[in-house]
C-alpha cells in the first residue's frame, strides 16, 4: 500500500508501513534530515514540524494519520529568502550545537502565526515542550521577540 | 604505518612516565615538524589549517564543533592574520591526524592549583604540551581549544599570508614589504590586486616564512562578536550531524545492548524482530544485537521485539549499595593530598557535614549515532566526535581493516559535554558496516539506549570538617570519595593504566583560591565499576558543589554575609578571583533588601583557568520555587568573542542548574532506572532563569569557557535554597528536598 503526502509543497509517495511515525518517514524515507529525533515520546520537541500549519511532534503522528500538508524546517524559507524567524535566529546567534533548533524554530513559527506579539509568558507557554540541552533559551526568547517585531513591520511586539 | 610513525611509537612506550593526575610521556624529538595531513584533490594547502582552491579559502578547525562556537573562534584566529574575507570562508572539521594534537590538554598536569602557578611552572606545562603532540591526542575537551590554538592558528594564518605575498612579489616585481593584503587578495601599491586563489598553488611550494603576530590593537576580527560560521546551516536544518548523511542504498540500524551494565548476552531469538515489517537483519554484537531495517523506526521496533536472555550485572544491586561501596573508600589509604596546609588535625571542628551527589547522564540532545560504509575494503565513517584519532582506531579494529583503510569525517555534534570522546557508537557502526559490506549504514541509538549506556558522571561523597574564629575560616578539611574518572576515561583513551595521585578527582576542591590557615583536601578513589567518563567540568562538577556549599556553611557559622566572607578569604589569595566576586556582587545588587519569599545564594569556583562567580535568585510561587534570576561574572582573560563566551557561560550554568534541580541516574541490578527525558529532564524555557553575565579580562592567563559556568551553578542554587528556607541541603538533586517549578 502506498500513501501520498505533500511535504514543503512537493508530493511524495511512500510504501512505508502506515503506522510509521512521520518523523522517520521524513528522515529516512524522504531524506529530509533537518527534522531531528531526540526522544520519541513527545518530551523534547526536536521533531516538531507543521501539519496543515499547526506545530506537531512528528514522532507522535503516524504516517496514515497525517491530515494535511507538511512543512519542515527545510520548507520554511522561500527559496534563498529565509523566514523572519530564521533571520532573527541568525541575528541573535541562537544556535549552539543546533540539534534542537529546527524544532524550536518550527514551534516558534506556530506561536507567531497565532500570536503576532507574544509576551514572555506566552513564549514560556508555547516553548516549554522544546528542550535545549545547550541552554540557549535566552537567545531563543530574544529572537522570537525580534522576529515578531520584524513581522509586524517594526512595531513593538 | 610509515617508518617514522613506527619509530615514534616505540620510543614513546620506552619513554613513558606517569605524571600526577594525568598521562604524560617522555619528551622525544618534540621539535620534529608535524606532517600536513591535508591532501586536497585540487587547490593548495599551505599548512594543516588552510586550503585554498578555486572556490575560495577553507580553514581547518582541528576541534569538534559541539555548540561551543569553536569553529568560529578558531577560524577567526587564522583569518585575522591571513586577511581572509570573513563572509567567504568555509570551516571544515580536521581529519584525524597527529598534526592536530591538543597541547593545552597537558596544562593541567602539574599538581598545583592553576590560579597559583608560577611562570616557570607554566613553561613546564607548555613543555608537557609537546607530549600530547607525540601521543597525537586530538581531543576536544578540558575547555582547552582556544588556549591551544591561540598562537598556533594565528601563525598558520600569518605564514600563509606571507607565502602568498612572496609569490605575488615575484610575479609583480615589487618588494614584499610594499604589498598589503585584504579580503583574500594581495594588493600592490599601484592598486593591482591578485586573488589568493591565483597564488596558492605556487605559495604552497615555498617554505613558509615565520613572522611576528599582529598585536591585539590591530585586530579586525578577534575581540569582536563575529557571525558564527555554523549559524545559517543550523537555522535552516542544513547542518549535518552523525545521522543526517544520505547515501544511496542506505539501511537504518539501531542497537540493543545488555542494559545490566557489565553483563552480556546469553542467547537471543531474532524471529519476532524479523516479523516486524521493514526489518531485514538481526546481527549478533556479542553483548547485544543490532537490527537493520528499511528505516530507523522499524529497526527500533525490531530491537524491542528480539527475545534476549541477558547475563546479570556484576555491579552492586542498588544505588544505596553503590554509595556504600564509595563510602568504603574513606577507610582505604588516600590516593592524594593535593592541598595540605597548616595542621588540620590540631584544629577542633566546629562544623562537620557529609555531602553526596548522584550519577549523572550527559543526555546530549542528539542521541549517539554514526554513519558507516564499508566498500571495497575501505571504511568511511561520518560521526560527530571529540577524539577523531581514537574513533578512527576503534573503527578500524571493529571492522577488521587497517587504519589506512579508514576515512573518518567529523560532522557537527548534537552536544558533546564529554560524551563523544567515547568510541562505543563508532565501534558499533563500523562493525555493522563490516557485517554488511557494500551497504551504507545509518546507526541511531534510541534515547533509552543512550541514557542506559552512558559513561556517567560518577556519584561522589565528601566529608567536610571546618571551623571559624573571629568571623574567619580557620579550618577546611575535606575528604572526597568517588570512582576515578581519570583512570577510567584517560585509561580508555590512551590504552594505559594511569597511576599516581589523581588531580582530576579533587579538582574544584584542592585548587580553590581561598586563604585558610589549616586547609587540607584528601582524595580517596572508590572501587566501583560503573562506566564513568568526562562530564562537563569533570571533577569540578561535584567538588565545586562540596567546596562552595561548605564555604557557605562556614560563612553562616561565622555569622557573616556569605559573599563578603568569601571576598575576605579570596582577596588575599588571588585578585582575579576577588574581581569576579566583586563583579557579581555589583551586577546582582547583592546586599540590597529582597522581598519576602525570595532567596539568594552565591558561589565562586575556579576551573579550567577561569574563575566564575554566580548569584542565583529564587522565588516562591505558590507552592513551588522558581529559579528567577542568575548573575554571572567570569574572567577568562583575553576574550576573543564576547557573544560566544556569554553563550557558553549561560549554557554551562543551565547545564549545572538542570543537574542540581533534577539530575539523577539510579541503578537497579546494574540497569539505569531512567531511560528518557520524562525521568531525566532539564531546565526548559519556562523554568530557566533570566541571566546576566559580566565578562572581565583582568586574568593574565587565558582560560576556558565551555565548562567553568557549570560548577558554581549547583552550590549557588543550594545556597539560595538555604537563604530562602533555612534548610541546608547536602545532597543532590534538590528536587528531593524542595518543590521546584517544573
Ligand atoms: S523526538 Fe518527538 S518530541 Fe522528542
Ligand atoms: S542548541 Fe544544542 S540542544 Fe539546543
Amino acid at each position: 500500500m502506498t500513501i501520498s503526502l505533500t511535504v514543503n509543497g512537493t508530493q511524495f509517495r511512500t510504501d512505508a508501513p502506515p503506522e510509521t511515525p512521520l518523523l522517520w518517514v521524513l528522515r529516512d524515507e524522504l531524506g529530509l534530515s533537518g527534522t531531528k529525533y531526540g526522544c520519541g515520546v513527545a518530551a523534547c520537541g526536536a521533531c516538531t514540524v507543521h501539519v496543515d500549519g499547526q506545530a506537531v511532534r512528528s514522532c507522535q503522528v503516524a504516517l496514515a494519520d497525517v491530515w494535511g500538508d507538511v512543512t519542515t524546517i527545510e520548507g520554511l524559507a522561500q527559496g534563498e529568502r529565509l523566514a523572519p524567524l530564521q533571520e532573527a535566529w541568525i541575528r541573535h546567534q541562537v544556535a549552539q550545537c543546533g540539534f534542537c533548533q529546527s524544532g524550536q524554530i518550527m514551534q516558534a513559527a506556530d506561536l507567531l502565526a497565532a500570536n503576532p506579539a507574544p509576551s514572555d509568558d506566552d513564549i514560556d507557554a508555547a516553548m516549554a515542550g522544546n528542550l535545549c540541552r545547550c541552554g540557549s533559551y535566552s537567545a531563543i526568547r530574544a529572537a522570537i521577540h525580534d522576529a515578531a517585531r520584524a513581522m509586524n513591520g517594526g512595531r513593538a511586539g | 604505518m610509515s617508518r617514522l610513525g613506527k619509530i615514534t611509537r616505540r620510543t614513546l612506550l620506552v619513554g613513558a612516565v606517569a605524571i600526577a593526575g594525568g598521562a604524560a610521556f617522555g619528551i622525544y624529538q618534540i621539535r620534529r615538524p608535524v606532517t600536513n595531513p591535508l591532501r586536497p584533490e585540487e587547490g593548495a594547502t599551505l599548512n594543516p589549517y588552510v586550503i585554498i582552491d578555486q572556490s575560495g579559502i577553507s580553514i581547518i578547525a582541528p576541534r569538534a564543533e559541539m555548540g561551543q562556537g569553536v569553529h568560529t573562534t578558531l577560524a577567526a584566529l587564522v583569518a585575522e592574520e591571513l586577511d581572509a574575507d570573513w563572509d567567504e570562508i568555509r570551516v571544515l572539521h580536521g581529519p584525524p591526524a597527529a598534526a592536530y594534537y591538543n597541547a593545552a590538554l597537558a596544562h593541567g598536569a602539574l599538581p598545583v592549583p592553576e590560579y597559583a602557578m608560577r611562570d616557570w611552572q607554566r613553561s613546564v606545562t607548555e613543555g608537557l604540551g609537546a607530549v600530547t603532540r607525540l601521543l597525537g591526542l586530538q581531543v576536544t575537551g578540558g575547555s582547552t581549544s582556544t588556549v591551544d590554538a591561540y598562537e598556533r592558528m594565528r601563525h598558520a594564518g600569518a605564514g600563509a599570508r606571507e607565502a602568498l605575498k612572496a609569490v605575488a612579489a615575484d610575479r609583480l616585481g615589487v618588494a614584499v614589504d610594499r604589498l598589503r593584503t585584504d579580503k583574500g587578495r594581495v594588493i600592490a601599491p599601484d592598486g593591482t590586486e591578485i586573488d589568493y586563489r591565483d597564488l596558492a598553488e605556487a605559495a604552497a611550494a615555498r617554505p613558509v616564512p615565520k613572522v611576528a603576530l599582529r598585536p591585539p590593537a590591530e585586530w579586525k576580527l578577534l575581540g569582536r562578536s563575529l557571525p558564527r560560521t555554523d549559524m545559517r546551516a543550523k537555522a535552516t536544518g542544513a547542518a549535518q550531524f552523525s545521522t543526517d548523511i544520505v547515501l544511496a542504498g542506505m539501511k537504518f540500524a539501531t542497537v540493543r545492548i545488555c542494559p545490566h551494565l557489565g553483563g552480556s548476552m546469553e542467547r537471543f531469538d531474532p524471529a519476532p524482530a524479523l516479523a516486524v515489517p521493514g526489518v531485514e537483519h538481526v546481527l549478533d554484537l556479542g553483548d547485544g544485537v543490532a537490527v537493520v531495517a528499511r528505516n530507523t523506526w522499524a529497526a527500533i521496533q525490531g530491537a524491542e521485539a528480539v527475545q534476549i536472555d541477558w547475563t546479570p550485572s556484576p555491579l552492586p544491586a542498588t544505588t544505596e549499595a553503590m554509595f556504600d561501596q564509595i563510602a568504603r573508600a574513606f577507610d582505604e589509604k588516600p590516593n592524594s593530598r593535593m592541598r595540605n596546609k597548616g595542621r588540620p588535625d590540631d584544629v577542633a571542628a566546629g562544623v562537620e557535614a557529609e555531602y553526596r551527589v548522584p550519577f549523572l547522564a550527559h543526555a546530549t540532545m542528539e542521541p549517539m549515532g554514526a554513519t558507516a560504509w564499508l566498500k571495497d575494503g575501505h571504511l568511511t565513517l561520518w560521526v560527530g566526535n571529540q577524539a577523531p584519532r581514537e574513533h578512527e582506531k576503534a573503527a578500524a579494529e571493529a571492522a577488521g581493516v587497517a587504519r589506512e583503510d579508514v576515512t573518518l569525517h567529523t560532522v557537527f555534534l548534537g552536544g558533546g559535554f564529554g560524551r563523544r570522546v567515547e568510541t562505543d557508537v563508532t565501534r558499533q557502526a563500523a562493525r555493522i558496516a563490516a557485517l554488511l559490506p557494500g551497504t551504507p549504514i545509518r546507526l541511531t541509538w534510541s534515547r533509552e539506549e543512550d541514557m542506559r549506556h552512558d559513561f556517567y558522571r560518577p556519584a561522589a561523597i565528601a566529608r567536610m570538617r571546618g571551623a571559624v574564629a573571629d568571623g574567619r575560616a580557620v579550618l577546611l578539611d575535606a575528604q572526597i570519595a568517588a570512582p576515578s574518572v581519570t583512570r577510567a576515561a584517560i585509561g580508555r583513551l590512551t590504552g594505559r593504566n594511569i597511576g599516581g595521585p589523581d588531580k582530576g578527582h579533587v579538582e574544584g576542591a584542592f585548587d580553590q583560591p581561598y586563604a585558610i590557615p589549616n586547609y587540607r583536601v584528601v582524595g580517596h578513589l572508590a572501587d566501583l565499576d560503573v562506566p564513568i567518563g568526562f562530564w562537563r567540568a569533570v571533577g569540578n562538577s561535584f567538588n565545586g558543589f562540596f567546596h562552595e556549599s561548605f564555604i557557605d556553611e562556614l560563612a553562616h557559622a561565622a555569622g557573616r554575609d556569605p559573599l563578603a566572607f568569601r571576598l575576605d578569604h579570596v582577596a588575599p589569595e588571588n585578585p582575579v578571583a576577588a574581581g569576579v566576586l566583586e563583579a557579581v556582587r555589583d551586577l546582582s545588587g547583592w546586599g540590597d533588601p529582597v522581598p519576602e519569599g525570595v532567596g539568594r545564594g552565591v558561589a565562586m569556583t575556579w576551573s579550567f583557568g577561569t574563575p566564575t562567580a554566580v548569584v542565583i535568585e529564587i522565588a516562591r510561587e505558590g507552592r513551588t520555587i522558581r529559579i528567577a534570576r542568575a548573575f554571572m561574572a567570569c574572567d577568562p582573560g583575553q576574550v576573543l568573542d564576547h557573544a560566544i563566551v556569554r553563550a557558553q557561560m549561560e549554557s554551562g550554568l543551565i547545564y549545572g542548574l538542570s543537574a542540581a534541580v533534577m539530575g539523577e541516574i539510579t541503578f537497579s541490578g546494574g540497569r539505569a532506572d531512567q531511560g528518557n527525558f520524562p525521568d531525566y529532564d532539564a531546565l526548559r524555557m519556562h523554568t530557566a532563569p533570566r541571566i546576566e553575565v559580566a565578562i572581565l579580562q583582568d586574568n593574565p592567563h587565558m582560560g576556558g569557557v565551555g565548562e567553568p559556568g557549570t560548577p558554581p551553578a549547583m552550590p549557588a542554587l543550594a545556597n539560595a535554597l538555604f537563604d530562602l528556607t533555612g534548610e541546608r541541603i547536602r545532597s543532590l538533586p534538590l528536587s528531593h528536598h524542595a518543590e521546584f517549578l517544573v
